[in-house]
C-alpha cells in the first residue's frame, strides 16, 4: 500500500512544550491519495502532530512533502504548498459571513479563475452552507461550522488535508455525514491525514492507521487490522 | 443665541475638527483591531505627520496635494517601522508591555522633534482660503477641504476593510489570528499594513491639522491623540464606523461647549458627557461585548 515515494513523510518528529515532551520521536508516511488515522487517547500528542507538521509548533526531526523539508517554513507558506489543515475546535471566524469565510482560504491561490467553480462544489457537498451563504460563522450550529471548516480547507484546493477531530462535539448522524464526505473528498482524489479520538469511525475510512500513545506509536495497521485487534477494541472502543 | 448663521458656522467648525479626531481615533482602532493593542504612540505620529508637512512646505516649497501625498506615505513608513522595531518583538510578551513601549515610542519621538524644533513652527499656507456667502451662510473653502477630504478617505478605508481581501484578512485577525495563517494568509504582512493604513490617516490628520491651525509643537499630538483615542473609545474600539462616529461626536461637543459657555468648560463638559455615555453603553456606541468563541 506505501508508495515509493510518499507524499508526505514524517521522521523521527519530537515536539516539546518547555520541558514537557508532547511526541516522542514518531515516524510514519501518507502516500499519495491514502487516508492515513492517528488514533490515541487526548495527550497521546496527535494534535501536536499536526502542528508540528504546518508549522504551528517548533518542532525536531524532519518532514518532508514532496521531498522538501517543511521545518522552518512560515505556516502561510507551507499552507500555499498544498497542506491544508482543519484546527481542533474549527476556527471558524464568528463575525465573517460564510462566504467571506471561504473567501478568505483562497488567498494563496495564483489560480483564480476557477474559484465559482470550487464555490460551486463546497455548496454542492455541504449544500446548508449554500442556504446560509450570507449568516455569520457564529450563528451556525457545531456540525455546519465543521462543514465550514471543511469546504474552507477545499477553497485552498490542497494536495493534502489534515483534519484535527472532525468529529468532536457532533451528534453520531452527523458524525457519519461528515465522514460520507470525507469518503467523497478522498474519492475525488485528496490525501488525507486524520486524527480522532473516535477510533471507530477513523479506522473504517483509513487506509493505514497509527495508534498513539503518549508521544510514540504503539501500534499501526491497515484500519481493518486495527479494528479487529483486540487491544485496540479494549482501549478506544470499550471491548 | 439661536442664531441661524452662527450656528452654521459652528456646525462646520464642529466637522472640521471632528473629521480630524476620526481620522486619527481610526488608527488607534485598527491596530487595537488586529493586535489587542492600544498603540498610544500614535497621537505622536499625528504630530509628527504634521512636521513632515511643515517641512515639505517650508523646505521643498510643495503644494498641497503632493504634500498630504509624501505626508501620508512618510507617516505609513513610520508606522510600519514603529511596529516592526518596538512591537514586533513583543507580540508574545503580556500587552501591558507592548503598550509601555508605546508610550515610550511616544516621548521619544516627542524629543527626537523637539531637539530639533525646540519652538513652535507656523506652517506656511498650502492652500488659499476663500469664503463663499450664500443665502446668509459663509462656508471656508479650507473648512471645506478638510471635511471633504478626511470623509473620502473614511470612506475609501471602510470599502478596503470590508470588501477587499487584505480587509477581509483583517477582520479575521481580529476574530483569531491562531486560525489566519492556516488559511495561506501572511499574518505579519496584514499586521504590516495595518500600521501602514494607521499611519497614512494619521499622517493625513497632521497635514489637515496644519490648514487648519497653522502652527505645528512637538507636543501638538498628546492632547489631541488623548482625545482622539478616547473618541475610538466611545465608538467601540476596533470598530471602525465606530471610531469615525466617536471623532465626530467630540468634535461637535467640544465645538458646541464652547460655542455656547465660556471656552474653559469645553473639556469638562465634554468629558463628562463622554463618561456618562461611557456608564450607559461600556463597550461603546458601535462596540459589542466580547463574543463567546466556540
Amino acid at each position: 500500500m506505501s508508495p515509493a515515494s510518499p507524499l508526505l513523510s514524517v521522521q523521527d518528529l519530537r515536539v516539546s512544550y518547555g520541558d514537557i515532551p508532547a511526541v516522542k520521536g514518531i515516524s510514519f508516511d501518507v502516500g499519495e491519495g491514502e487516508i492515513v488515522a492517528l488514533v490515541g487517547a487526548n495527550g497521546a500528542g496527535k494534535t501536536s502532530t499536526l502542528r508540528a507538521i504546518s508549522g504551528v509548533v517548533p518542532c525536531k526531526g524532519r518532514i518532508l512533502f514532496g521531498g522538501q523539508d517543511l521545518r522552518k517554513i512560515p505556516t502561510d507558506r507551507i499552507v500555499a504548498l498544498g497542506i491544508a489543515h482543519v484546527p481542533e475546535g474549527r476556527g471558524i471566524f464568528g463575525d465573517l459571513t460564510v462566504h467571506e469565510n471561504l473567501r478568505l482560504a483562497t488567498w494563496p491561490r495564483k489560480d483564480r479563475h476557477d474559484l465559482d467553480r470550487d464555490y460551486g462544489r463546497v455548496f454542492e457537498l455541504f449544500p446548508r452552507l449554500k442556504e446560509r451563504r450570507d449568516q455569520l460563522g457564529g450563528t451556525l450550529s457545531g456540525g455546519e461550522q465543521q462543514m465550514l471548516a471543511l469546504g474552507r480547507a477545499l477553497m485552498i484546493r490542497p494536495r493534502m488535508l489534515l483534519l484535527d477531530e472532525p468529529s468532536m462535539g457532533l451528534a453520531p448522524k452527523l458524525v457519519r455525514d461528515i465522514f460520507k464526505v470525507l469518503g467523497e473528498i478522498h474519492r475525488a482524489g485528496a490525501t488525507l491525514l486524520l486524527i480522532e479520538q473516535n477510533a471507530n469511525m477513523a479506522l473504517h475510512v483509513a487506509t493505514r492507521a497509527h495508534v498513539l500513545e503518549t508521544g510514540t506509536i504503539a501500534l499501526s495497521g491497515s484500519g481493518p487490522e486495527l479494528l479487529k485487534d483486540p487491544r485496540v477494541r479494549e482501549v478506544y472502543m470499550g471491548g | 443665541m439661536p442664531n441661524p448663521s452662527y450656528f452654521f458656522q459652528q456646525s462646520l467648525n464642529a466637522l472640521q475638527l471632528g473629521s480630524i479626531y476620526a481620522l486619527i481615533a481610526l488608527g488607534y482602532t485598527l491596530v487595537y483591531g488586529v493586535l489587542r493593542m492600544i498603540n498610544f504612540a500614535h497621537g505622536d505620529l499625528f504630530m509628527v505627520g504634521g512636521f513632515f508637512c511643515f517641512a515639505a512646505a517650508t523646505y521643498l516649497g510643495l503644494s498641497f496635494v503632493p504634500t498630504l501625498l509624501l505626508v501620508m506615505a512618510l507617516a505609513a513608513l513610520l508606522g510600519v517601522l514603529l511596529e516592526r522595531v518596538a512591537y514586533r518583538p513583543l507580540r508574545n510578551a503580556p500587552r501591558v508591555s507592548a503598550v509601555i513601549t508605546a508610550l515610550g515610542c511616544g516621548i521619544f519621538l516627542e524629543h527626537l522633534v523637539l531637539a530639533r524644533y525646540p519652538y513652535p513652527q507656523s506652517v506656511p499656507e498650502l492652500v488659499h482660503n476663500v469664503t463663499w456667502h450664500v443665502a446668509g451662510l459663509s462656508f471656508s473653502s479650507l473648512q471645506l477641504l478638510i471635511v471633504g477630504l478626511s470623509v473620502g478617505l473614511m470612506l475609501l478605508l471602510d470599502f478596503v476593510v470590508r470588501r477587499t481581501m487584505v480587509g477581509l484578512a483583517m477582520r479575521a485577525i481580529s476574530w483569531d489570528m491562531r486560525v489566519v495563517p492556516l488559511l495561506g494568509v501572511p499574518v505579519d504582512r496584514i499586521i504590516t499594513f495595518t500600521f501602514a493604513l494607521g499611519g497614512a490617516l494619521g499622517g493625513a490628520a497632521g497635514v489637515m491639522y496644519s490648514l487648519a491651525y497653522p502652527v505645528v509643537d512637538p507636543f501638538m499630538g498628546v492632547l489631541v491623540g488623548w482625545k482622539a483615542f478616547i473618541a475610538a473609545v466611545l465608538g467601540g474600539i476596533g470598530n471602525i464606523r465606530g471610531a469615525m462616529l466617536g471623532g465626530f461626536l467630540l468634535g461637535g461637543v467640544e465645538i458646541f461647549v464652547a460655542a455656547y459657555y465660556p471656552s474653559t468648560y469645553r473639556d469638562f463638559v465634554a468629558f463628562a458627557l463622554l463618561l456618562g455615555l461611557l456608564i450607559l453603553r461600556p463597550y461603546g456606541l458601535l462596540g459589542r461585548p466580547p463574543t463567546q468563541k466556540v
